[in-house]
């Protein structure tokens, strides 16, 4: 054997030369991989059949879901399909199969971005990561035309291989994730800051109508709000409409009597309406007192609140006739 | 008795104070509770599951769909390894709490319930079972 050909272990690979249809230039290329390790015999393969490995690979890919739903073409498929296998070509090259490595970052941004534009056309977490994992059995098939029978190094270099596209793939996945979550906690506070509108139904009245569950956190938002909005609307009467409070147990009882007691503070006097008659049995059987003036409905509570303002509503005797042209 | 059906889920925060709710409250549904009734073991359990979280530093639901003869009923056993109630009588007053909450709870639980059952050994946990029957 050569020793001068053989790369020391952890130093770039070099492309290797020498034709693979040379039969003598192939037999040397395969008795310089029996030195290497499985790094190194992989980072050689990747380069020396860089084509062969990419056309499997788009073949693996059309074969696959993700062209046949049609949410992606196939010329951008390949654009992509190239990028991610030059750029792991340069990585293994560069950095071996660490792919947490510095060597890694262009690629694993590449993939980042490939795996967040999935996720906006609508694919699966498993279709996203089946792009990398494709990549497998063409990386396989490579090395083994390479190696041929010396099964230690095809093993060696089947593992480094699985290995570094096993965290690859993981990386995407773990990319959409991280954007799916992105997604949900932004409409998590969009949420809570849409779910506790103050609003004025005339002057002086407000009306707070509370949805979903009460809990410690919300109860200081909703009482924040209404606060604010006492001073804001120089308001005399609040209505706190609690007909889509799907549970009234004795702390949401708690958090509403502590509300209404910080109201009457500022001055405002309040009316708990949307009391449902379920909701009401099951108060009672709590023993829960709410010491508020409280209605059935929020109309009921407005016209009370009107009353109370010296207002009252009236209607006209004669409907005016709607003009007609 | 035939239980029919069975699950359990955690207590371990708030959150699942609420996914509790929504859990009985679609139990109650499949055996054809009124909405009343539906409402009255909702709100049972909602206080059960928040004196596991908050007295008991959290544990266990069971949630059982059992039946005896045509009746069919829900279940529920709230379980915890928290420090215990030295006095159930006293616990059960209303109006007395340890905490900061109305002290209305286990007393209105009991009220909401068909059946009421709790044992508790100081030290060493509580164990609180209603049942509402259709």
């Amino acid at each position: 054997m050569d020793n001068c050909l053989a790369p020391t272990r952890g130093t770039a690979m070099a492309p290797i030369e020498g034709a693979p249809g040379s039969l003598k230039a192939s037999n040397e290329y395969k008795d310089k991989l029996m030195t290497m390790d499985g790094a190194e015999v992989l980072a050689g393969t990747v380069t020396r059949d860089e084509t062969a490995i990419l056309d499997a690979w788009l073949a693996g890919l059309r074969a696959g879901a993700s062209l046949q739903s049609g949410r992606i073409r196939e010329a951008e498929l390949q654009t992509q399909a190239k990028s991610v296998l030059a750029q792991f070509k340069d990585a293994l090259a560069e950095g071996g199969p660490d792919a947490d490595g510095e060597a890694y970052a262009s690629l694993r941004e590449t993939l980042a971005e490939i795996s967040r534009s999935r996720a906006i056309q609508g694919f699966t977490p498993t279709d996203t990561a089946n792009f990398v994992f494709a990549l497998k059995e063409p990386i396989f098939e490579a090395l083994r035309r390479a190696i041929g029978s010396d099964t230690p190094a095809l093993a060696a270099g089947i593992v480094a291989a699985g290995k570094v596209l096993d965290q690859l793939g993981l990386h995407t996945t773990e990319v959409f994730l991280a954007s799916r979550e992105e997604v949900i906690g932004r409409q998590g506070q969009e949420i809570a800051e849409l779910s506790t509108p103050v609003v004025r139904l005339w002057d002086g009245i407000l009306a707070l109508p509370l949805i979903g569950t009460l809990d410690s956190a919300r109860t200081g938002v909703v009482m924040e709000n209404l606060l604010q909005a006492i001073v804001d609307e120089e308001a005399e009467i609040a209505i706190i409409d609690i007909t889509g409070v799907p549970t009234v147990d004795t702390l949401v009882a708690q958090h509403l009597l502590k509300t209404v007691a910080a109201a009457r503070l500022m001055g405002a006097d309040c009316i708990v309406s949307g009391i449902r008659p379920q909701i009401a049995q099951t108060m009672v059987h709590l023993g829960v007192e709410l010491n508020v003036v409280s209605k059935a409905t929020l109309a009921d509570a407005f016209a009370v609140a009107l009353k109370q303002t010296g207002r009252r509503v009236v209607r006209q005797q004669a409907v005016p006739a709607v003009e007609r042209r | 008795m035939k239980v029919s059906k069975t699950e359990t889920l955690p207590v371990r925060s708030g959150d699942d104070v609420v996914r509790v709710r929504q859990r009985v409250r679609t139990l109650a549904v499949e055996i054809g509770l009124g909405l009343v009734d539906q409402t009255k073991i909702v709100t049972a359990a909602s206080e059960l599951a928040r004196n596991t979280l908050d007295y008991g530093g959290g544990g266990d639901v069971r949630a059982e769909i059992v039946q005896a003869g045509i009746r069919k009923g829900l279940r529920l056993t709230f379980e915890d390894r928290g420090p215990g109630i030295a006095d159930i009588e006293q616990a059960l007053t209303d109006r007395f709490t340890t905490g900061r909450g109305m002290g209305l709870g286990l007393g209105g639980a009991k009220r909401l319930s068909n059946e009421f059952h709790i044992e508790s050994t100081p030290g060493t946990g509580t164990r609180v079972t209603i049942a509402r029957w259709k």
